[in-house]
């Protein structure tokens, strides 16, 4: 919804030529998935078991700091992986193709409190249908944020730069409450809805199992280590939501990403449906292991074009999905976390006031111009 | 308190201690076999029988509640990544003393689990284990006379018989292509100089199908046999209609592997079995449209096939991607997009 759109160059013929080159990628994918692919989550999720298992043993003498810290930094790494490269993917589908009933979309639960199906609604189905599209797609902010130039402005946005970092280290508990849809639903009416109640009630229950678990049964385990354990699980935690929101951040809020106006998408094609998830998302540029620590999300250009892959085949199909954004002139939106992070925040921060509307937007200079 | 109602107040504390996972996911990384896991099996050996057959040595885990001769089991194998569910006669003996069960598979041409396991199956693999089950089995009371009925593959139940229960008058009629082709042709031939079995080899590359009114010459007393059969359709199907006609039906048993074959084609027949509904669908029409329109309450999501909230139970016949063409057969535990899938032949939606 830019006064430029980066799209504009390409003709209606070359945006579904543009949707069959992506198809062709995902059939690849889909033709060559197997055996290595079904290894590969395996190893993670006994990985991820293996690592918070021993890391909750460590912690059951916190009382000493060195095993503190060790066991608080193996809890935050297991925990991350449990809700990035595990928990994401497979609430996203990408591993019910093993028909392992174990690792399938429609059993899997997390160490999050928003419930597994509440998360899998809001998030699968509103957030990747209606990406980055205002009014339709509330992760644009989450309800509590403006992020581009052409949202209203209110007072009450003064203080998001405030709102985003409590967000931040409380990630887990502000997405439950967005998959409720929480700010709607306080409402005097709405609240008496018994589906919201239902709802409301399985997330209470899941605080109440998570909170139980890692703030009551665990610290009591470790007698002596009572409080260290405690304070080391809040430190996890806190460790896991502020690198889950960072993370997510940088997905589609850094400067160069695109958002749409609700009238944009009626009667949207393949071909443009996938041209405004690629305009919508940014990437994350790095290791291996960053990449891993970010369950892949470091790839979201491609998560959103194939949210149903298996992640572990991101990084090869990156590297054709660039090619495709050369060859249609293209910003693929991408840089090291620290930049994106930033550029995000920045964002934050600079839409907490009010702007001249209509904005006029230049091309952002900290992005890494792949087209151009 | 009883020591049932502390182990489950010790259970539910563990629980609490795990959440959101089970104790289960823990021990399962250690102890698969456990009493009290889901039934698992590992494979231990794998012995080459014929060309296209192997029999597969397992060790069930310790919830294996033991077979009957002649019974089967199904199986759960990741072919591919993808585990496939397919039932298997029991063929080893259940006074075996060494807790391990046999299954004897021939490889079928495309057979994706049959040939995986003949072929590539390794010693070390863990599998999914049902509890054997099955009616084809022999009496309580011995018969004085037994004809066993077999062609091919359907051979394995009835080798199960034959080692598990020795009967003092025991005929075999047994068709295969050619005599390499004969599965477990050793030892069906020591229990002949053993004098244990009197055995009719047919081998229909040279003596043609089995044509059933043989009978009378390779077995003159079939009819006061004590007959159990299990082979392809054509041959069990004849040996029915044999039985009846001479008013022995009741002494013939017959297994079938495959009861019903899926149809494929371009659309077909909807069942939604849980509501009771059957509607036409053509081959390109997404199976939520064809069930909301039929009235039936589908799950629904993004409608394009990436958010997984319609996955529904495929629970018989074939439906086709719409993306990608692939074709997908009901199988126990085989969920399907129904935003994305059309019907390829008459089906059955669990709605």
């Amino acid at each position: 919804m830019t006064a430029i759109d980066p799209t504009a160059h390409l003709t209606a013929e070359q945006i579904e030529e543009l949707g069959r080159e992506l198809d062709a990628i995902r059939d690849e994918v889909i033709a060559d998935r197997g055996e290595k692919d079904a290894a590969y989550i395996r190893k993670v999720i006994s990985a991820q078991r293996t690592l918070e298992l021993a890391s909750r043993g460590v912690l059951l003498f916190s009382i000493f700091p060195p095993a503190w810290v060790l066991g608080t930094a193996g809890l935050s790494v297991a925990k991350i992986m449990d809700n990035m490269e595990i928990g994401h993917n497979i609430l996203h589908g990408q591993w019910d193709w093993m028909r392992d009933p174990k690792i399938h979309s429609t059993t899997w639960e997390w160490d999050h409190v928003s419930p597994a199906e509440q998360w899998k609604h809001s998030h699968n189905e509103l957030h990747h249908t209606y990406t980055n599209v205002i009014g339709k797609d509330n992760d644009l902010g989450y309800g509590i944020m403006r992020v581009d130039e052409d949202q209203k402005w209110h007072p009450f946005h003064l203080g998001q730069p405030l709102w985003n970092f409590l967000n931040a280290c409380f990630f887990e508990y502000g997405i439950a409450a967005y998959d409720l849809e929480l700010g709607k639903n306080l409402h005097k009416r709405r609240r008496k809805n018994p589906e919201f109640r239902a709802r409301a009630k399985a997330v209470g229950r899941k605080i109440r199992k998570q909170v139980l678990k890692d703030y009551v049964i665990h610290p009591l385990l470790s007698g002596p280590s009572f409080l260290p354990t405690l304070a080391a699980t809040f430190t996890a935690n806190l460790v896991r939501n502020i690198w889950t929101h960072s993370v997510i951040m940088c997905g589609h809020f850094p400067e160069g990403v695109q958002v749409f106006e609700r009238r944009s998408i009626k009667g949207e094609t393949r071909g443009q449906w996938y041209l405004r998830q690629m305009m919508g998302s940014a990437n994350i540029s790095g290791s291996k292991a960053m990449h891993f620590m970010t369950g892949n999300l470091s790839h979201q250009i491609e998560h959103h074009l194939f949210p149903d892959l298996p992640s572990n085949r991101y990084a090869e199909v990156a590297v054709k999905v660039r090619a495709l954004f050369e060859k249609y002139e293209l910003e693929y939106v991408t840089g090291p976390l620290p930049k994106q992070v930033f550029s995000a925040w920045h964002k934050v921060v600079r839409l907490s006031l009010p702007n001249k509307k209509p904005a006029v937007k230049t091309p952002d200079r900290e992005q890494e111009l792949v087209a151009a | 308190m009883t020591s049932t109602a502390l182990r489950s107040r010790a259970w539910k504390l563990l629980e609490m201690v795990t959440t959101p996972l089970l104790p289960s996911d823990y021990l399962d990384l250690v102890s698969p076999l456990r009493a009290g896991a889901d039934l698992r099996g590992r494979i231990e050996a794998v012995h080459p029988e014929t060309g296209d057959a192997a029999t597969i040595v397992i060790r069930p885990g310790r919830g294996w509640r033991g077979h009957t001769a002649g019974q089967y089991v199904r199986i759960g194998v990741d072919v591919d990544g993808v585990r496939l569910w397919r039932a298997y006669s029991l063929t080893s003996p259940t006074s075996r003393q060494d807790g391990r069960v046999t299954i004897t598979v021939k490889a079928i041409p495309d057979g994706k689990v049959s040939n995986h396991l003949v072929r590539r199956a390794k010693p070390g693999t863990l599998i999914q284990l049902d509890q054997p089950t099955g009616d084809f089995v022999l009496p309580q009371a011995k018969p004085a006379k037994v004809l066993y009925l077999t062609a091919g593959s359907g051979i394995t139940p009835v080798m199960g018989m034959l080692r598990d229960t020795e009967f003092d008058d025991v005929v075999m009629v047994h068709c295969a292509p050619q005599p390499q082709d004969v599965i477990f042709r050793n030892e069906l031939h020591d229990l002949v100089a053993d004098k244990k079995l009197r055995l009719t080899e047919v081998h229909t590359d040279t003596d043609g199908i089995l044509d059933i009114a043989r009978l009378d010459e390779l077995v003159p007393d079939w009819a006061e046999r004590e007959t159990w059969a299990c082979g392809p359709a054509g041959l069990l199907d004849a040996a029915e209609e044999h039985w009846a006609e001479h008013g022995v039906q009741e002494r013939l048993h017959t297994e079938r592997f495959r009861p019903s074959i899926v149809v494929t084609g371009d659309g077909g027949e909807v069942t939604f079995s849980a509501t009771g509904k059957t509607v036409d669908a053509d081959g390109a029409t997404p199976l939520l449209d064809i069930g909301e329109e039929a009235g039936v309450l589908m799950p629904s999501g993004c409608r394009m096939g990436i958010c997984f909230g319609c996955v529904t139970p495929l629970k018989a016949g074939a439906v086709r991607d719409l993306r990608t063409g692939e074709i997908t057969e009901a199988e126990p535990g085989v969920l399907i997009q129904t935003c994305v899938s059309a019907a390829a032949g008459p089906c059955d939606i669990e709605r």
